[in-house]
């Protein structure tokens, strides 16, 4: 369904991202783990078309996305909620959930909605309320159903269970799942290593901007390196 | 009983003259508020202060002057040609000038913006003359009168002040409750977000650079219906003007366009009536710099607490 191979990304001199190359399937959760700085976020804005890479290709059901401008990408069922939630916190629940969709058609909305807020029954209680009134965990949920209006074919969530309790973490990573169970791909960047693996099919484990290990994501969560590194025992 | 007539009359005089005074000042804001929607609106989405707005205003009042007296067109076939004559060069202002820039230090496209605004006042320099052209007012120069004559209204201002009220009932109803308008708003919080929604924000700058304009030209035919003289710098003072005005309301807020613009108006006006017309415009920029001590976000400006 997607498949990047060999970008290169640079921030001014930095070399963000190195011949970095990876490949989510349909229907999979993929996972992609590593520490601060690694370059995870930089791939994410990069496939989404916000960075550009100087090399390489990114193709999205056998179409090449890599110079696409980043609205046409979304049209394309390729959707990412991003670090740090970026909801837009002047506007209520529903509009931004609305902003979601906006590249559907009108008369599908209601119904994408009801969807959502089946899923997160608090965000129907709050949809009124400007979205900045939210407290984290609220914010993202909206986040992630704000990423689903937009049907996509495969979903991008970048730290999706960044700053909130453990609770909500739990609650995040269930809902990933049913996402997934209900047709959505996925394609997850995460700190909590663990949490993350213990969903995903696939997982690529990043290393100052390169792919240091990838493989089946029980198996790498059981490797002696990767647990050193990111499990903490 | 003659003497208590007497009194009132003066006092009824007063009064009067304030009414009227009054009246003046929510004209003349209710201009700067429509100017001052354009900087606004620019600025809350582009983040970019348009200087070359205020001659936009300009070209639009030409335009409209053309229309009019050279090529005998009726009055409302004028004006729109001036909003449309208005909106393709602003839209065509923001592709040339600023899109390009669209990465670049706010510094390089503040200066851009200046160089634009100068280069459109030469330019009508180059094309029109400076010579001061009379421009007749679109709606007449008659008046209502009322209190049997000791207070009237001219066409002027109520068109003026109706325009005013159209222009912001219709932008509160296009970006509270339209997708565009909605997606507008959500580019002016956060343009990257946006484009993760599949909103076009280039499109959508744009979108807003050709509404500001139109309301450029709108501001440009009334300003000059009421002060009627044309010159390539006619846009210059006003807009600067509009743009404190933006910023007075608290620049990027549509409501404070429209506060912000009044109050510069009605205290110009005032100004001008009880303290002295030569430092009315020392007196608006003072008020400017009391309120941005006390508010710097300005009246209505947003600070919204972002929760981590």
């Amino acid at each position: 369904m997607l498949k990047v191979e060999g970008i290169n990304v640079y921030y001014d001199a930095i070399h963000a991202v190195r011949q970095v190359s990876l490949d989510v399937d349909d229907g999979e959760i993929v996972t992609l783990i590593g520490a601060n700085g690694a370059g995870k976020s930089t791939i994410l804005r990069t496939i989404s078309g916000l960075l550009r890479s100087g090399a390489g290709n990114i193709y999205f059901m056998n179409e090449s996305i890599r110079a696409m401008p980043p609205h046409k990408i979304v049209e394309r069922g390729l959707a990412q909620v991003p670090e740090g939630r970026r909801i837009f916190l002047r506007m209520t629940v529903e509009d931004n959930l609305e902003m979601g969709a906006y590249t559907q058609k009108s008369d599908g909305i209601r119904g994408d909605l009801e969807r959502v807020y089946t899923l997160f029954p608090r965000l129907k209680e709050r949809r009124k309320q400007v979205a900045g009134t939210l407290s984290g965990g609220e914010q993202q949920m909206l986040a992630m159903g704000r990423g689903l209006m937009s049907r996509p074919k495969l979903l991008m969530l970048d730290e999706p269970s960044m700053g909130l309790a453990p609770i909500l973490v739990e609650q995040i990573f269930s809902t990933i799942t049913e996402m997934n169970r209900e047709g959505t791909t996925i394609l997850l960047v995460e700190q909590n290593a663990q949490m993350a693996l213990s969903i995903a099919a696939k997982a690529y484990v990043l290393e100052t901007g390169r792919v240091a290990m990838q493989g089946d994501a029980r198996e790498l969560a059981v490797n002696e390196d990767v647990k050193k590194a990111y499990l903490g025992h | 009983m003659l003497a208590a007539l007497l009194r009132f009359n003066f006092l009824g005089g007063l009064y009067m003259s304030f009414l009227s005074h009054l009246i003046s000042g929510v004209s003349l804001g209710s201009i700067y508020a429509i100017i001052a929607l354009g900087y606004t609106m620019v600025y809350g989405i582009a983040k970019m202060l348009n200087f070359a707005h205020g001659d936009v205003i300009m070209v639009g009042a030409y335009v409209c002057f053309f229309a009019v007296s050279r090529y005998d067109m009726p009055v409302i076939p004028s004006v729109l040609l001036a909003v449309a004559a208005c909106t393709a060069l602003g839209v065509f202002i923001e592709r040339l000038a600023y899109k390009p820039l669209r990465s670049a230090p706010s510094l390089a496209v503040l200066i851009t913006a200046i160089g634009m605004s100068y280069f459109l006042q030469n330019s009508a320099q180059l094309l029109w003359t400076s010579n001061p052209k009379v421009f007749s007012s679109v709606v007449g120069n008659g008046s209502v009168k009322f209190f049997d004559g000791r207070l009237s209204i001219s066409y002027n201002v109520i068109v003026t002040v109706l325009a005013c009220i159209i222009i912001m009932s219709v932008l509160t109803w296009f970006t509270g409750r339209t997708k565009m308008g909605k997606a507008m708003r959500a580019c002016s919080e956060d343009k990257d977000a946006a484009q993760l929604m599949g909103i076009n924000v280039n499109a959508t700058i744009s979108m807003t650079f050709a509404i500001g304009s139109a309301l450029a030209a709108v501001a440009g035919v009334l300003l000059c219906s009421v002060y009627p003289t044309l010159m390539p710098t006619t846009g210059s003072m006003p807009g600067i003007k509009a743009f404190t005005a933006a910023v007075f309301g608290g620049i990027g807020s549509i409501p404070g366009a429209l506060l912000g613009g009044t109050l510069l108006g009605v205290i110009e006006i005032f100004a001008k009536a009880y303290i002295s017309t030569q430092l009315s415009d020392a007196i608006v920029f003072l008020v400017l710099i009391i309120v941005l001590l006390v508010k710097p976000a300005g009246l209505l400006g947003k600070q919204v607490q972002e929760k981590v």
